[in-house]
């Protein structure tokens, strides 16, 4: 199995998981694609996590508002109508839990990896660009028709203290 | 009196499931306080005395572990026992937990059932069943 095989697996694991368990619904998985280039422009709801370590990137994970209001409902078990801090913070965690449960799995071959605080974005028109000149594999989730992709983008870091000033110094961008 | 629980984890939708499944697990619990960062908690623990400690690693100011080393460090607080919560479930993070006192763990995601397990073991002493 080679490195991307690999990621995908873990995201397809710790996403099945993480839905199962803390918001009990399943999410059936799409088609991975890779992503290399220029950004595609987002609307909606963003959560962005950095890894880093032997080895350096990112994770993120990206949905529609009212997807959000839906995986904030289930997981606080009230009912969210619009984006506010509730949904933000239950988005930023559910992409701490995924990615985080992924970073877990992944070190067991690639060696330990620290994790940053998530930063969750929301708007119209914006791209997210990660400094690290990588390919991303992007993985869809489909939850009854509404889409959850979930990205992660990892590249072996040049010394391991550099990869800590990379993500520290250079985390990912965003283009409004 | 029923004793106290702290919660300390920097996500508000995590420390809210932690309050809900406490309440469900039957055990006799009194307040539940909450904190965002080891920081906040160790300003709480000066004005309370909770009976456990359920705290997440990975947070801004003061990271869960510092928390946990601040808690075991004191004469005031090293009897309270301290559950981690959290995403990091790598063997280095779990031994560092378990070196400097740690009560316990529970890696996310969770399940009510296992947070209840894992508290039973802990807490039947303090929080009847």
């Amino acid at each position: 199995m080679n490195l991307q095989e690999l990621i995908v697996n873990c995201i397809c694991h710790a996403t099945a998981n993480v839905f199962t368990t803390m918001l009990g619904v399943e999410v059936r998985q799409g088609e991975t694609r890779i992503e290399n280039g220029a950004p595609e422009v987002n609307d909606g709801v963003v959560s962005l996590i950095g890894l880093a370590g032997s080895w350096t990137g990112a994770g993120s994970i990206s949905c529609t508002p009212a997807l959000a209001c839906r995986i904030c409902s289930a997981l606080l078990m009230a009912e969210s109508t619009s984006v506010d801090e509730d949904v933000l913070d239950a988005v930023a965690e559910l992409t701490n839990m995924i990615i985080g449960s992924v970073k877990t799995d992944l070190e067991e071959h690639l060696g330990p990896l620290g994790l940053s605080i998530p930063t969750v974005v929301f708007g119209r028109n914006f791209r997210t660009r990660s400094a690290a000149n990588a390919d991303w594999m992007v993985v869809p989730f489909d939850w009854d028709g509404e889409i959850l992709l979930v990205r992660l983008c990892l590249t072996r870091a040049e010394r391991e203290t550099r990869g800590h000033l990379q993500i520290a110094s250079h985390p990912c961008t965003v283009d409004v | 009196m029923s004793p106290d629980v702290l919660v300390v984890d920097d996500s508000a939708a995590i420390r809210k499931i932690l309050q809900r499944v406490l309440r469900q697990t039957g055990m006799d619990i009194g307040t539940i306080h909450e904190a965002g960062d080891g920081q906040e908690a160790l300003e709480l623990l000066k004005l309370h005395k909770p009976a456990l400690i359920l705290s997440d690693i990975n947070m801004p100011k003061m990271d869960g572990l510092q928390l946990l080393a601040a808690v075991k460090g004191s004469d005031s607080w090293r009897e309270i026992p301290v559950v981690m919560i959290t995403t990091e479930g790598g063997e280095a993070k779990v031994g560092e937990a378990v070196k400097l006192g740690a009560a316990g763990y529970v890696r996310k995601p969770f399940t009510a059932d296992q947070i209840k397990e894992k508290l039973a073991g802990i807490l039947e002493p303090v929080l009847p069943l």
